[in-house]
């Protein structure tokens, strides 16, 4: 039986969650993805050149990455860099975090994205004349793209839940606004799972998001 | 004339010669020392055992192959010398002067078959989108393939790809053909319809360089035939010569095994 008392607290304490979500949970999330992406796609690159300087650097990042917790990858940034004289608020702190972790996960399903292209596309992109990039550009990747949707959606939807994270470093996110509702009303069961439940309502959403996006490119493949 | 010797004199007649062409993979040596050349208008047809070298021969001459040693010329100087590391600008030079038409078609999948068409036109040769297009369509409508033109490539038969793939070559204006095994990976039943479409462009005039094994095809279209066998051109001859009246073995050999497997 949920009392009257724990309606209203749920009800009062909907819009403030929400409302960290709208201002803090959902554009971290986006701005990391962005950033990430465009830091991944350079990472894959270099991953896949044939310069040994830069695809040993590619993959000692990604390895570093994967092979760490994201929160330590936090602390390092938010609470570590301040003892070598340099001080990162929370908010880009965690920006940063996250696009270097999206960036490390991003770059090796953008790798295998290109590397799932067929050679004969990069031939026939050649033989009209192409240059590496262009036919990288106008060829390669669109059709990496199609591949790389879904893994990347699960990239995407697992940051989104991970910006929880940055609760720890003072950003006002939807986690944080949980953690001071739940503290102040002492009802962490009821505020705890209403903040589960917007995040699973946002991951929703994103799944659908992607299975617009799939059909959209796969309009040019036979079904 | 030995490799070394410099270029043959300028003639304008010579679309593309080929010099002392040698490739290894590993320790396997694919290219022995080719030599070839094909004159403006004319049909150059190599054919021989698979992996005989017939096709890193074809991928050599726009350098999607890059051979260990060898020079492929073009008129108006363009020259690729394979034995010195030659720099990007002279393949891109080469690849200017010529389009491929593969085995599998690799048209873009991703792409209409309009827009696979006017991509090198547009985007790489800088010619206006309507001017690319409205020559796309002519070419299109030539094949057969005007109503196609809003497909996918997923949605042609692989004869009408394959048809494609050569508009799309046809597009870039190039002074040479490169076809490489065309009809390999068609259906039986397809391979007419795009032999057909070669044969009229050889007919019209374009200069063509064809690997195949459709020994009808070379028969009729050839002006001159090369058989290849282990890296090495083993002989080379109008189709009547090589075909009527081999001269080695080798030749003889293949020629008996294709046209009768059965014996």
């Amino acid at each position: 039986m949920v009392s009257d008392a724990a309606w209203e607290l749920f009800w009062s304490s909907l819009w403030p969650l929400v409302s960290g979500a709208i201002t803090g949970t959902i554009p971290l999330a986006l701005i990391s993805f962005a950033l990430g992406l465009v830091l991944a796609l350079f990472v894959a690159l270099m991953r896949l050149s044939r310069n040994k300087v830069l695809s040993s650097i590619a993959r000692g990042y990604i390895s570093v990455i994967r092979g760490t917790p994201l929160l330590v990858q936090l602390f390092i940034i938010f609470y570590g860099l301040p003892s070598l004289g340099l001080t990162i608020n929370p908010w880009p702190s965690a920006i940063i975090a996250f696009s270097l972790n999206v960036g490390g996960y991003a770059a090796e399903v953008i790798r295998a994205a290109i590397l799932s292209v067929h050679k004969g596309q990069w031939e026939a992109a050649y033989t009209i004349g192409m240059s590496r990039a262009r036919a990288l550009r106008r060829i390669i990747l669109p059709q990496a793209a199609r591949v790389s949707v879904p893994p990347l959606s699960n990239t995407f939807i697992s940051l989104v839940k991970d910006t929880s994270l940055a609760s720890v470093i003072l950003v006002t996110e939807m986690f944080r606004v949980a953690q001071r509702i739940a503290a102040f009303s002492q009802e962490f069961m009821l505020v705890y799972i209403q903040a589960a439940l917007i995040y699973w309502v946002i991951c929703l959403v994103l799944s659908s998001g992607q299975s617009v996006l799939e059909k959209r490119l796969d309009r040019y493949v036979a079904q | 004339m030995s490799p070394s010797d410099p270029a043959p004199a300028e003639d304008p007649d010579v679309l593309l010669t080929v010099t002392g062409l040698h490739k290894a993979f590993g320790r396997h040596d694919v290219l022995r020392g080719i030599d070839l050349s094909v004159r403006r208008g004319k049909v150059l047809v190599l054919i021989g055992p698979s992996g005989s070298g017939k096709t890193t021969v074809l991928r050599s001459i726009n350098g999607l192959e890059i051979p260990d040693a060898g020079v492929v010329t073009a008129p108006d100087g363009i020259r690729v010398d394979y034995s010195a590391n030659p720099p990007r600008k002279d393949i891109l030079a080469m690849r200017d002067r010529t389009a491929m038409v593969f085995q599998h078609n690799n048209l873009f999948p991703h792409m209409t078959v309009l827009e696979n068409i006017i991509e090198g036109p547009v985007q790489v040769k800088g010619i206006g989108k309507a001017a690319a297009t409205a020559d796309a369509v002519a070419l299109l409508d030539r094949v057969g393939l005007a109503e196609k033109r809003d497909v996918y490539p997923f949605q042609l038969s692989g004869g009408q790809a394959q048809r494609v793939g050569i508009v799309r070559a046809l597009a870039l204006k190039p002074q040479l053909l490169l076809f490489d095994e065309p009809t390999s990976a068609l259906d039986p039943e397809l391979v007419g319809e795009v032999l057909a479409v070669m044969k009229e462009l050889a007919d019209e005039g374009w200069t063509m360089v064809v690997v195949t094994h459709e020994i009808a095809f070379a028969r009729q279209v050839a002006d001159e035939i090369l058989f290849m066998d282990d890296g090495v051109i083993v002989e080379r001859g109008t189709p009547r010569e090589i075909f009527t009246a081999p001269k080695q073995e080798r030749t003889k050999q293949f020629l008996h095994r294709i046209l009768s497997p059965l014996d």
